[in-house]
């Protein structure tokens, strides 16, 4: 590999490790640990607010992953993608001030201290943070693995130097810099993964000809690609519609979303990160599906998808700007596992740690406790990674559409309907997993529909009908809702 | 008490919610509406397929519009703080 490819790939490393230098500079002078370092001190403006969501939000799936698919199936999975165009406006919408104000006076740090101070249960205080920390740190480990591998084919460097390059660079500006190093490298990294795709989108419709030119080809080869059903027809309308709980407007529900709506400073950071959030993940999700397309033509006789982005940018770009595109899909990976890593974190030292381990734990211990839990779960990822355990991969398989039923309406109705209950939640959460995974595994696009939607609706029903039928127990109950 | 801001939240969840209906609407009208017929008797706008053409570009072009329109009118600015209320 050229050192011109390498050399902004460097560069970027080198940027993000400023940031997490800088951002310890606020942990240190802060009088607010906990919310310093977990939340960056509520303190986030709209740009780097809508930055962090959707960096968050897009991973190496939608760098790499998703363009290979568009690759086989045609226009038809871009049109898949575009249900991600909810992910920019609705999740800040729907949690939106309300979720702010009620945070602020719980004095909550995390989703799971809003839980607790709204449902008054430690069921679902425990069940919260097991799930997230299964579920989430599998997520991570499948992430790493991602990053690792996307290192070792564009440098030719082995697996395990690989995983170390990524992950000890990651771990250095999380554990140092917390919450507020990871909202503002998420806004270098967004930032790239933007531009990277204009970049990328624009040299492939160069190198192919045109769209016309492209078009034509596609259809030369076989119509259905230029279709809404999928190469094969395989694409119906029903199952490419249920996308949009899985990946729209379920991402309400996933914690490591969630927390950033209540990290933000105020009315106005919201208004604006709606509106860039939305323009760039329509961008990214637009622009990086639609050039897996366009790469049909210009790069024929791929066979393995995960091949087509890297190879695609290789060979219609210059060097130097070959190196920026592939820091993308670079970015959008360590913007995810920060992201996951920073919540897992959080769940340890705040909902375990602090609520039934060390309640009295003063700022020293408590300060000691977060970096050695950030960095002990950080080596143990890597660990994981060197030889992914069977179980663990099997459990990334739930960690985004069963944690987004685990969640959802335990969050959302909990904000806004007074008769949600302790009872109804438990009930929902527990079956909503539950339901996920046995739907998953024996009944898979159950009614041609995407696994998620049925969990999702009927643990809507289940919260529904118990906290209906236990609500004379909650009639006195006192809430600031 | 009733907070006046938890009114304002709750409106603006809901237009939330009435802008994913029409988001889904024009997505999925335009997509299947014009995309269903042969693939090879297609008409082409900006040399895309017109189903293509107005259910992901147009209309997502139209949702951003919207979005800041909405934005601009409805959303109010509130403090966070209850103190900030208070006074």
């Amino acid at each position: 590999m050229h050192w011109q490819v390498i050399f902004p790939l460097l560069l970027f490393l080198v940027i993000i490790f400023g940031i997490g230098i800088w951002a310890n500079k606020h942990i240190r002078s802060s009088n607010s640990f906990l919310q310093e370092y977990f939340l960056g001190g509520r303190e986030m403006g709209g740009f780097i607010l809508a930055m962090t969501m959707i960096a968050t939000y897009g991973s190496a799936s939608s760098f790499i992953g998703g363009p290979g698919v568009a690759y086989t199936k045609g226009l038809g999975w871009v049109l898949l993608a575009m249900a991600q165009l909810p992910a920019g406006y609705f999740v800040l919408m729907i949690l939106g001030k309300k979720f702010a104000i009620i945070a602020r006076r719980y004095q909550a740090i995390t989703l799971i201290d809003f839980l607790r101070e709204r449902y008054k249960s430690h069921t679902i205080v425990i069940l919260s943070a097991i799930s997230i920390i299964i579920f989430l740190f599998s997520a991570m480990m499948a992430q790493w693995v991602g990053g690792a591998r996307l290192i070792e084919s564009l440098t030719g460097l082995n697996y395990t130097t690989a995983l170390f390059i990524f992950a000890i660079s990651v771990l250095a500006y999380v554990i140092i810099g917390g919450f507020r190093a990871v909202a503002l490298t998420d806004a270098v990294q967004g930032s790239i993964m933007v531009i990277g795709t204009v970049i990328l989108l624009i040299g492939t419709i160069i190198a192919g000809g045109g769209i016309d030119h492209i078009m034509a080809s596609l259809v030369a080869e076989n119509p259905n690609l230029v279709s809404p059903f999928g190469a094969e027809g395989e694409l119906t309308p029903l199952y490419v519609s249920t996308f949009w709980i899985l990946i729209g407007i379920g991402v309400v529900g996933l914690p490591q979303i969630a927390v950033r709506a209540m990290s933000y400073k105020n009315s106005k950071s919201m208004h604006l990160a709606i509106i860039i959030g939305t323009i760039a993940i329509g961008t990214i999700m637009f622009g990086m599906h639609l050039i897996g397309v366009l790469a049909r033509p210009v790069m024929p006789g791929i066979e393995i998808g995960d091949k087509v982005m890297p190879l695609l940018t290789l060979k219609v770009l210059p060097p130097f700007l070959a190196g920026v595109v592939l820091a993308a899909p670079m970015a959008a990976t360590m913007s995810t596992v920060n992201a996951l890593l920073m919540l897992v974190s959080s769940t340890v030292v705040k909902d375990i740690y602090l609520n039934y381990i060390k309640p009295t734990a003063n700022d020293t211990e408590i300060k000691r406790a977060s970096f050695i839990v950030t960095a002990v779960i950080g080596l143990a990822v890597i660990v994981f990674a060197l030889n992914p355990p069977d179980l663990l991969v099997w459990l990334n398989l739930f960690a985004f559409g069963g944690l987004e039923a685990v969640f959802i309406w335990t969050v959302v109705l909990g904000l806004y309907w007074k008769k949600a209950n302790k009872y109804g939640a438990i009930a929902s959460m527990i079956s909503g997993m539950t339901l996920y995974i046995v739907i998953d595994r024996f009944y898979p696009s159950v009614f041609g529909m995407h696994t998620v939607t049925i969990p999702i609706v009927a643990s809507f029903f289940i919260f529904v009908i118990v906290s209906l039928l236990t609500s004379h127990k909650f009639k006195d109950e006192k809430l600031f809702i | 008490m009733k907070d006046q801001r938890f009114k304002i939240a709750h409106r603006e969840a809901l237009i939330g919610i009435g802008l994913v209906i029409v988001n889904f609407a024009i997505w999925f009208g335009f997509a299947y509406g014009l995309g269903s017929g042969d693939p090879k008797s297609y008409t082409y706008v900006f040399g895309f397929p017109a189903w293509f053409f107005y259910s992901c570009m147009a209309g997502t072009g139209f949702m951003i519009i919207l979005i800041w329109l909405v934005m601009k009118l409805f959303f109010k600015e509130v403090p966070f703080d209850d103190e900030e209320v208070d006074q």
